[in-house]
């Protein structure tokens, strides 16, 4: 198991109020996502456990853009991954966000 | 929190994940988690094999509502390792049924989809078995039903069927299957001659619903949607049998008939003629409309055993 975290600075805190969200599934391709909002707003942590080796660099590129585009200030992510693609994973984040802003 | 329902009578249960059958299964908004994702209590042996965990173990349980009155609930995630049972998953199922004896809810719904024990931690896995069948019959014995709603991918196998087989009431989908060994299972010990697990059509009409309902192995046949089995929910918990004595010599008379009446059958079509079935090829096509008024004129089906 691979253990990755990144950690933001971000500029705002993610909009609305919802203190904990969670989507996806632990399955093949596929990942769960936990966002809980327990950071101070100008901070975003991501805390990934992949049983795929060596594609750090790819996580942090797409992580940064994630974070680029949600701006999701106080929250800390923790995701289960499944081996999922990148596309998947940037989707799954994106859902998450927006759970938390609903 | 997570993904929800927005057409309960067009969402199909099947396809739904765990959480999102909760959601459209219980009152808007009344569903409360017990140990959720947050307190991540997760399998302590899947990273002894390298393998990922998942933040609820494939389990989610909690406190709802069901038309106003309080249910306790589980939903087993299918996609997550087949819904196998490990250490953490049956601990928090056997707490619930346990919880249940204070609680006193109106029942406790298990929404199974299970390939049954996780092999990485089987000796738990097995336990819990155990524990789980142990808690829903002093749970029953307590007055309180334990409707079984069946109908995810993984289906209700190994200790999941067995767990199925002590609750007081099942309702099952055409999608649900009720097994002890599963399909693949059987051929790799007794041969594809014994059973062919590709053949997707001997699959449905051995351990399928529409076949679980014909020889009363469950007791009500729904539409796949999320709506079909709410209101299954909500009928099943009315029509909870007693569970004493006279109960289980039923149970054991019926089953004992059971094999006197089928056991010689080779296919599960042989079954449903002996029932009284005129068309039997014709019943893996029927609507749950045109299956129901079937089934209402067979014996077996109406019985207040297991």
């Amino acid at each position: 198991m691979e253990r990755l975290t990144f950690r933001h600075a971000t500029k705002a805190p993610l909009v609305g109020r919802k203190p904990l969200a969670i989507t996806g599934v632990v399955a093949s391709g596929n990942l769960e996502v936990l966002l809980e909002r327990t950071l101070p707003p100008d901070a975003c942590t991501v805390e990934i456990e992949t049983p795929v080796h060596g594609y750090g660099d790819v996580w942090e590129a797409v992580v940064a853009d994630f974070v680029a585009r949600a701006q999701p200030g106080g929250l800390r992510i923790t995701i289960n991954d499944g081996g999922a693609r990148p596309d998947t994973v940037s989707l799954r984040l994106l859902q998450g966000a927006r759970l938390m802003e609903g | 929190m997570s993904e929800r329902i927005t057409d309960p009578r067009a969402a199909s249960w099947y396809e739904a994940s765990a959480r999102a059958r909760l959601d459209g299964l219980l009152d808007s908004g009344s569903f409360a988690e017990i140990l959720g994702p947050e307190q991540r209590k997760m399998s302590p042996h899947l990273p002894l094999f390298d393998l990922p965990r998942a933040f609820d173990d494939g389990l989610v349980i909690g406190s709802g509502r069901l038309d106003g009155r309080p249910v306790l609930v589980a939903a087993q995630e299918g996609r997550f390792m087949g819904g196998a049972f490990g250490e953490v998953h049956g601990a928090k199922l056997v707490g619930l049924l346990r919880a249940a004896l204070g609680l006193k809810p109106a029942a406790v719904l298990i929404l199974f989809d299970t390939g049954g024990v996780r092999l990485q931690e089987a000796n738990a896995g097995e336990t819990a078995i155990a524990e789980v069948m142990r808690a829903i019959t002093e749970a029953r014995a307590a007055g309180i039903p334990v409707i079984g709603l069946i109908g995810g991918r993984a289906g209700a196998y190994g200790g999941g069927g067995l767990i199925a087989g002590t609750c007081s009431r099942l309702a099952v989908s055409e999608g649900g299957r009720i097994s002890v060994s599963g399909p693949e299972v059987i051929e790799t010990n007794k041969g594809a001659e014994e059973f062919d697990s590709r053949d997707r059509a001997l699959v449905w009409r051995t351990m399928g619903g529409k076949h679980r309902r014909l020889i009363g192995g469950a007791d009500t046949f729904v539409d796949d949607t999320v709506a079909a089995f709410r209101e299954a929910a909500l009928a099943l918990i009315g029509r909870a049998p007693a569970f004493d004595l006279a109960t289980l010599e039923a149970e054991q008379a019926r089953l004992e008939r059971r094999l006197a009446d089928f056991g010689e059958c080779r296919d599960a079509t042989e079954i449903w003629s002996r029932l009284g079935v005129n068309d039997p090829a014709a019943v893996p096509g029927l609507t749950a409309a045109d299956f129901d008024a079937l089934v209402a004129g067979l014996r077996e089906t109406g019985h207040d055993a297991r």
